[in-house]
C-alpha cells in the first residue's frame, strides 16, 4: 500500500484507475490495429508506465501545459486529449488532434494544454522553459510539466533547460520517466549516476523520486512538486522509476532484457496494484472497478468506430499550415 | 529608398534596429528580448550594441539575459511564442545558430504544422553574419541552411531604412523569422569594407513597417541584373558605379527577404536585362544563389542572353588572415571582373 495514500479520496483513486486503464486498453487495441494494418507508421507505446502520466496529470488544471516525447499516447490521454481525436490521429484522419499531420509521435492539442509531442529526445526540455517563462512574465499562475525519459538526461538540452529554468526560477516540473532503457541501452551503461534526480543538485534544483509503478505515490509526489512550482519557488525535478512492458518501438524483441527482470516488473503492474489499493482502502468496490472497465471499453470502441468512419485529409492539406 | 533632403535624419542600421525594437516593445507588452549579454548593467548591449539604452527604458524583466545556452535561448523563445508572446531572440554570432539547430529546425519551424495549424510561433531570431577577420567560427553567413527549412522566414537587412521596417514586420509576423544582419554594416566602421559607401540613410522617426517578402531595386540599369545582399550589395553597387563609365549599366536588386522570395521583382528585371548574377557572402555550393539561379532557369530562360553567374564565398571555411579572407569573400574587384566577364558572353 502507498505510504501517503491515506490522503487520497475515492474520486482521485477511481480517477487514476480509470485513466490508467484507458491508457492501457488504448495501447493494447492500438497495437492490434497496427498489426492488422489499420494504423500506419510506427508505435512507441507506454504499457507499464501509465501511473506516471495519470498521477502527474491528475494534479494539473486544463490551463496548465505539458510537453511530451516520442512515447506520448499516455500523456495525451491523461492531459485530456479525447480518445477519439487521439485514435483518429493515429489513423491519419483529419479528425485527429493534429488533423493527421502529427501522428503517433506528435500527439497533442493546445485546447487541453499539450504541445504537439516532441519526438527528438530532450527536445521538450528547452521548449518547456519558454512556457514557464511566459507564465512567469504574465503572472498567470500556470505550471508547465516536461515529461522526458532518463535517456534525455544525457542530451545537452536537458542541462541547458534545467539550468535556465533554475536561474530564472520558472514554474516548471521536469518529470523524468526512468524506464531504465533508452531504446536498447540500459541507463547504467550510459550514466555513472544511477538516479536522474541526482543530476538536479548540480543546478541548484530540488528533486524527488517516486515509485512510478504506484499511481497513488506518483500522485502525491507530483502534487507536492506542482504546488512548489506554482508557488513561484522555481522548478523541480521529479523522477519516477518505471518500466515499459513492451519494446521500445514496434518490432523490438527485447533481447537486451532478461525474462526475470521483466517478470519482476510485471509483478508491479500499476493497474492491479491500484485496484487492490482501492478495495483494501475502502475507496471503491469490485463493482465500481467493473463499471470503470465497461466504460473504458465503450469509449475505446467509440473511438475506433469514429476513427474508421472519419474522412482522410485532402491531399491539398499537405501544403496548409506550413506558415501562419 | 527616399532621397535624402538636408533636414532628413540619417542613422545607422544598429540605431534603426534599436528604434524599431523599442517601438515594438512600447506598442506590444508581449514583445521581449532574450539572449546573452543583452541587458547586463555595464555590459555592451548585445554583441554589437544594438540594445544599448533599452534596459533603462524597459527594465530587465523584458530584456532577459541568459546563460551561454543557445538551445535554451531558442527553446525559451519558441515556447513563449507558442504561448502567445512575441520574443526577439538574439544570437551573438550567426555561427552559434548551429548550437540550436534542433530548436530552430525540428521545433520552431514545425510546431504549427505538427499541430495541424492550431499553434503559431511568432518569434524573431536576430543573427549577425559576415567575415570580419575573426576566422572560421565567427564569420559565416549561414542563411542558406535556413532557406531550406519550410516554416521559417529568412530576412537579410542591408540598410537602416529597411532594417527598421523589417524588424517591426518580423516582430508582428506569426511565424519564426530569422533576421540576418551583417556585422560590417551596423555602423560606420564597415564603410571602407563596403566600397566607401555611406552606411547610414534616412530613417523616418515615426512608425512604419516594410513588408517581409518584398525586394527593392537599389539601382536601375539595362544590361545586367545583380541580386545581392548585405556587404556584397554595397560592393556590387560600387562595382556598378565604376563600370558605368565603361558603358555597362547594371540593375541591382536587394531581395531583403530570401524566404519568401520576391520573384516578381527579380523576374521583371531579368526579362528586361536578359542577364542575371547573384552575389552573396554565403558559400557557393548549395547557397541561396543556386536556388535563385534554378528558379530563373525555370521561369526566365528564354529571356536570358547568356549563362547565369554566381559570385559567392569560395567553398572553404573563412580564413582569418586578411589576405586570405579577402580572397575567399567576394570583393568589389571580383564582382567587377565577373560583371565584365558576363557582359562579354
Amino acid at each position: 500500500m502507498s505510504v501517503l495514500a491515506a490522503e487520497v479520496s475515492r474520486e482521485v483513486a477511481l480517477g487514476l484507475h480509470r485513466q490508467m486503464l484507458a491508457i492501457r486498453r488504448f495501447e493494447e487495441r492500438v497495437y492490434t490495429l497496427y498489426l492488422e494494418g489499420e494504423i500506419p507508421g510506427t508505435l512507441h507505446q507506454c504499457q507499464g508506465q501509465e501511473a506516471v502520466a495519470a498521477g502527474v496529470c491528475a494534479n494539473l488544471a486544463k490551463t496548465d501545459w505539458i510537453t511530451s516525447t516520442h512515447r506520448p499516447h499516455g500523456h495525451a490521454l491523461a492531459k485530456g486529449v479525447s480518445m477519439r481525436s487521439a485514435m483518429a490521429e493515429l489513423y491519419g484522419k483529419v479528425t485527429g488532434c493534429c488533423r493527421g499531420k502529427g501522428g503517433s509521435m506528435h500527439l497533442g492539442d493546445p485546447a487541453v494544454g499539450m504541445l504537439p509531442a516532441i519526438a527528438i529526445v530532450g527536445g521538450g526540455n528547452t521548449v518547456v522553459t519558454g512556457l514557464g517563462l511566459s507564465f512567469k512574465l504574465r503572472k498567470t499562475g500556470q505550471v508547465a510539466v516536461c515529461f522526458f525519459g532518463e535517456g534525455a538526461s544525457n542530451e545537452g538540452a536537458f542541462h541547458e533547460g534545467l539550468n535556465f529554468a533554475a536561474v530564472k526560477q520558472l514554474p516548471i516540473v521536469f518529470v523524468c520517466e526512468n524506464n531504465l532503457y533508452g531504446a536498447s541501452t540500459s541507463f547504467d551503461q550510459v550514466s555513472l549516476v544511477p538516479n536522474v534526480a541526482d543530476r538536479a543538485s548540480a543546478y541548484g534544483v530540488e528533486a524527488s523520486t517516486a515509485d512510478g509503478m504506484d499511481a497513488l505515490a506518483v500522485y502525491d509526489a507530483a502534487r507536492v512538486a506542482i504546488d512548489k512550482a506554482r508557488s513561484g519557488r522555481g522548478p523541480i525535478l521529479l523522477e519516477c522509476k518505471t518500466y515499459r512492458f513492451i519494446g521500445h518501438s514496434r518490432g523490438d524483441a527485447r533481447g537486451y532484457r532478461s525474462k526475470a527482470e521483466e517478470a519482476e516488473w510485471l509483478a508491479k503492474d500499476p493497474i492491479p496494484r491500484i485496484e487492490r489499493d482501492i478495495v483494501r482502502m475502502g475507496l471503491g468496490t469490485e463493482a465500481d472497478i467493473d463499471e470503470l472497465r465497461r466504460s473504458v471499453e465503450d469509449e475505446l470502441e467509440d473511438a475506433i468506430l469514429f476513427s474508421r468512419e472519419s474522412p482522410l485529409p485532402q491531399v491539398s492539406d499537405a501544403m496548409e499550415d506550413v506558415y501562419a | 529608398m527616399p532621397s535624402v533632403a538636408p533636414t532628413e535624419r540619417k542613422i545607422s542600421i544598429a540605431e534603426a534596429l534599436r528604434e524599431g525594437i523599442a517601438e515594438e516593445m512600447r506598442r506590444d507588452p508581449s514583445v521581449f528580448l532574450i539572449g546573452e549579454d543583452i541587458g547586463v548593467p555595464g555590459g555592451f548591449g548585445g554583441a554589437f550594441g544594438v540594445y544599448l539604452g533599452l534596459p533603462e527604458e524597459f527594465g530587465r524583466e523584458r530584456i532577459i539575459d541568459t546563460p551561454i545556452s543557445e538551445k535554451a535561448i531558442a527553446g525559451a523563445a519558441l515556447g513563449a511564442a507558442l504561448m502567445g508572446m512575441r520574443p526577439i531572440a538574439d544570437m551573438q554570432y550567426s555561427d552559434f545558430l548551429f548550437e540550436c539547430m534542433d530548436e530552430m529546425v525540428n521545433q520552431a519551424a514545425k510546431m504549427r504544422y505538427m499541430s495541424g495549424g492550431k499553434l503559431k510561433a511568432p518569434m524573431v531570431m536576430r543573427a549577425p553574419v559576415g567575415a570580419t577577420q575573426r576566422g572560421a567560427q565567427h564569420g559565416q553567413c549561414p542563411e542558406s541552411y535556413f532557406c531550406h527549412v519550410p516554416g521559417i522566414k529568412v530576412v537579410c537587412v542591408s540598410d537602416a531604412y529597411h532594417a527598421k521596417g523589417l524588424i517591426k514586420s518580423a516582430v508582428r509576423d506569426d511565424n519564426p523569422v530569422l533576421v540576418f544582419e551583417h556585422k560590417m554594416l551596423y555602423g560606420s566602421k564597415g564603410r571602407q569594407m563596403a566600397g566607401g559607401m555611406d552606411l547610414t540613410c534616412h530613417v523616418p522617426a515615426e512608425e512604419y513597417t516594410f513588408p517581409i517578402g518584398k525586394a527593392v531595386v537599389k539601382r536601375q540599369g539595362a544590361d545586367l541584373t545583380i541580386v545581392a545582399t548585405h556587404i556584397c550589395l554595397y560592393r556590387a553597387l560600387a562595382a556598378a558605379e565604376a563600370l558605368a563609365a565603361d558603358g555597362i549599366d547594371c540593375e541591382i536588386i536587394d531581395p531583403l527577404t530570401l524566404v519568401p522570395l520576391d520573384t516578381e521583382t527579380i523576374w521583371t528585371s531579368v526579362r528586361k536585362t536578359g542577364r542575371l548574377m547573384i552575389v552573396h557572402e554565403d558559400t557557393l555550393t548549395g547557397g541561396w544563389g543556386a536556388e535563385i539561379a534554378a528558379l530563373a532557369a525555370e521561369h526566365c530562360i528564354y529571356s536570358l542572353k547568356g549563362p547565369i553567374k554566381r559570385v559567392a564565398a569560395m567553398d572553404a571555411p573563412v580564413p582569418c588572415s586578411p589576405i586570405l579572407e579577402e580572397a575567399v569573400i567576394p570583393s568589389q574587384a571580383r564582382i567587377a571582373a565577373a560583371i565584365r566577364d558576363q557582359m562579354n558572353q
